[in-house]
């Protein structure tokens, strides 16, 4: 019988090796289930032929036309929910016995957090593509190439951040179902009151308040800013990055405690 | 033979309730030891105590003289776990899954790939090596957990009842695979509630109860400890067991213990109790359907020990609750 015939852990290299390893199994149950990924990406379809076709001749969007504003809001939002898979996947590998079998091994012990984010990253940007795709399909014409992979760069990284938030609130739930719900339910008003649909300027004052404190407001219109010329882009850039790299830093440093308190 | 496991009274309370109260015991190298107990005995703790999953409050742990709590990384490359429930990923296949454990043990990808296919053929998986495990049985999905868990070819191996919920027929399968690997040298510690399964696979037994071990030693030792033999005996009328017991009780052969619709009694008179006992009942007027004398089995150990039945729930909400300290949202 062999012994110590593994190479040492320990070390950000294993660390980084770990989290690759573990989002490569995430990524494999999405190839395995792929209806999941099928209905994540209709829901968002059915968003741009309503808001096109149904809402968008009622609002007004000067100086743009509605399905190249409309594209920034469903690009966000479609990140938003696709950043709830992290809880409920977390929240399943927990209820299923397999977080005991990853800590018994000598690996590190946060990849299976970072496996989660890093995995779902990779499914986030190609829901993003898809997006973008039905977009193209229904009148979205970019001001240039350069400016939608930024767009398509920033909506991924912001659905990275939530997927943080997303992990967090997955580990307290204590269930899958708590974990779905309790995922999505915020998303909904965090979303929908923001500019991603309608201008700002068409909402009560109060609530124009409560969007442009939220991180969705200033990315949104980023990305919005990124896809059409001659929108402001640097300040709301420069705003969403900072919601990015800050909700990525609480929510991974909550994430963590809390993966440490339940195992 | 040096012992490959030590463990030296562990404590661990979950909220109010004792779970260990100071287990201690010892796993000489190659040898099994089956840890049995009733639910909620602390045999699920102890496991994940030694196998770095669970800080004990009180205790030392020692595993191929490796500290579990100071050297919990080293200790995790020599040991090999199998727990309670099947711990797989049900949406990966089988031969995805030993992958993935073997590349987390950090072992060179073509070594992952040989080992995971040597395992597979061992444990009567290679046909189903490439389908989902979630179209596996019961069986196989513990053969499979037990694959993973040898990835590393580990030295000591724990196996947190690896039969339950299994039919008769795949704990058999089970057991010859667990025998494989005790040939080869490994050292075992083995819970379970099933005596039959301790009887067979192990060398020596802990009977563990309320958090504590209350008995130790071969089968056969713990067998003769119950007296040479017992009487037993079973009353046509289930409802006249109290009564029977009582009058058993009188006959000052020691306290009659109850297991289903049968009672056993110590029986250190040997033949002369059973004569004395069938006298008892017939002037008590008891109908007796059954009366008897056998060699104890380890059920009878366990009755007389703890006074409750191994498979059975404990009589009283035991101080341990149930044992699997599962965070919220994991199945007990």
């Amino acid at each position: 019988m062999t012994t110590l015939d593994a190479p040492t852990e320990g070390g950000l290299r294993w660390a980084v090796r770990d989290s690759l390893v573990l989002a490569g199994r995430n990524l494999r149950h999405t190839t395995r289930q792929p209806e999941l990924l099928f209905f994540a990406t209709v829901q968002p379809i059915i968003f741009v032929l309503l808001f096109r076709f149904v809402f968008g001749g009622a609002i007004a969007t000067p100086g743009l036309s509605y399905v190249n504003f409309l594209m920034a809001g469903i690009f966000v939002q479609t990140t938003a929910f696709a950043s709830t898979n992290t809880g409920v996947g977390l929240a399943d590998d927990l209820s299923k016995g397999i977080v005991d079998r990853f800590r018994a091994l000598p690996m590190a012990r946060y990849a299976v957090l970072a496996g989660r984010t890093l995995g779902d990253l990779a499914r986030i940007v190609f829901v993003v593509l898809v997006m973008t795709a039905v977009g193209f399909a229904v009148g979205l014409r970019p001001s240039s190439a350069l400016g939608l992979l930024g767009a398509i760069g920033l909506t991924s990284l912001f659905g990275f951040a939530f997927s943080w938030i997303s992990a967090w609130i997955g580990l307290r739930a204590g269930s899958v179902e708590t974990a779905n719900l309790a995922g999505f339910v915020w998303l909904f008003p965090l979303t929908f009151a923001s500019s991603a649909f309608v201008p700002l300027d068409s909402m009560p004052g109060w609530l124009q308040g409560f969007a442009r404190a939220t991180p969705v407001t200033p990315t949104v219109d980023a990305v919005r800013g990124l896809l059409n010329d001659g929108l402001p882009v640097q300040r709301p850039l420069l705003t969403s990055l900072a919601w990015i790299v800050g909700l990525t830093a609480v929510f991974s440093v909550l994430a963590v405690r809390t993966y440490r308190r339940i195992t | 033979m040096p012992d490959a496991v030590v463990v030296e009274g562990l404590v661990k309370s979950f909220g109010g309730t004792r779970a260990l109260d100071g287990v201690s015991l010892s796993v000489p190298e190659g040898t099994v030891l089956g840890v049995l107990g009733p639910n909620g005995a602390g045999k699920t703790t102890t496991v994940r105590v030694l196998t770095t999953l669970l800080r004990p409050d009180e205790g030392r742990a020692e595993v191929l003289g490796i500290d579990v709590l100071r050297e919990p990384d080293r200790l995790r490359r020599v040991i090999g776990l199998a727990g309670q429930y099947a711990a797989v990923d049900e949406k990966l296949t089988g031969r995805e899954n030993l992958v993935l454990v073997g590349r987390l043990y950090h072992l060179p990808k073509a070594e992952v790939r040989a080992r995971a296919d040597a395992l597979l053929e061992r444990f009567d998986l290679t046909d189903a090596a490439g389908r989902v495990v979630r179209t596996y049985s019961g069986g196989m999905r513990r053969r499979l957990d037990l694959a993973a868990s040898l990835l590393n070819r580990p030295r000591v191996l724990f196996l947190d009842e690896p039969t339950t919920g299994l039919d008769p027929r795949s704990r058999l399968g089970l057991w010859e695979v667990i025998e494989d690997l005790v040939r080869d040298g490994t050292t075992l510690l083995l819970t379970t509630q099933y005596l039959e399964e301790a009887d067979r696979l192990a060398d020596r037994i802990a009977v563990v109860d309320r958090g504590r071990v209350i008995a130790e030693g071969t089968s056969d030792s713990l067998k003769d400890s119950a007296g040479g033999s017992v009487v037993v005996v079973r009353p046509v009328d289930p409802s006249a067991l109290d009564r029977t017991a009582a009058v058993l009780a009188e006959l000052g052969s020691g306290q009659p213990v109850r297991a289903g619709d049968e009672l056993t009694l110590p029986a250190t008179g040997g033949l002369s109790l059973v004569i004395r006992s069938a006298q008892a009942l017939e002037q008590a007027g008891i109908e007796i359907s059954e009366l008897g004398l056998r060699r104890p089995t380890l059920d009878d150990v366990f009755l007389q020990l703890t006074g409750h039945a191994a498979e059975d729930p404990p009589a009283e909400d035991p101080p341990g609750g149930n044992a699997a300290p599962v965070p919220a949202g994991r199945r007990p």
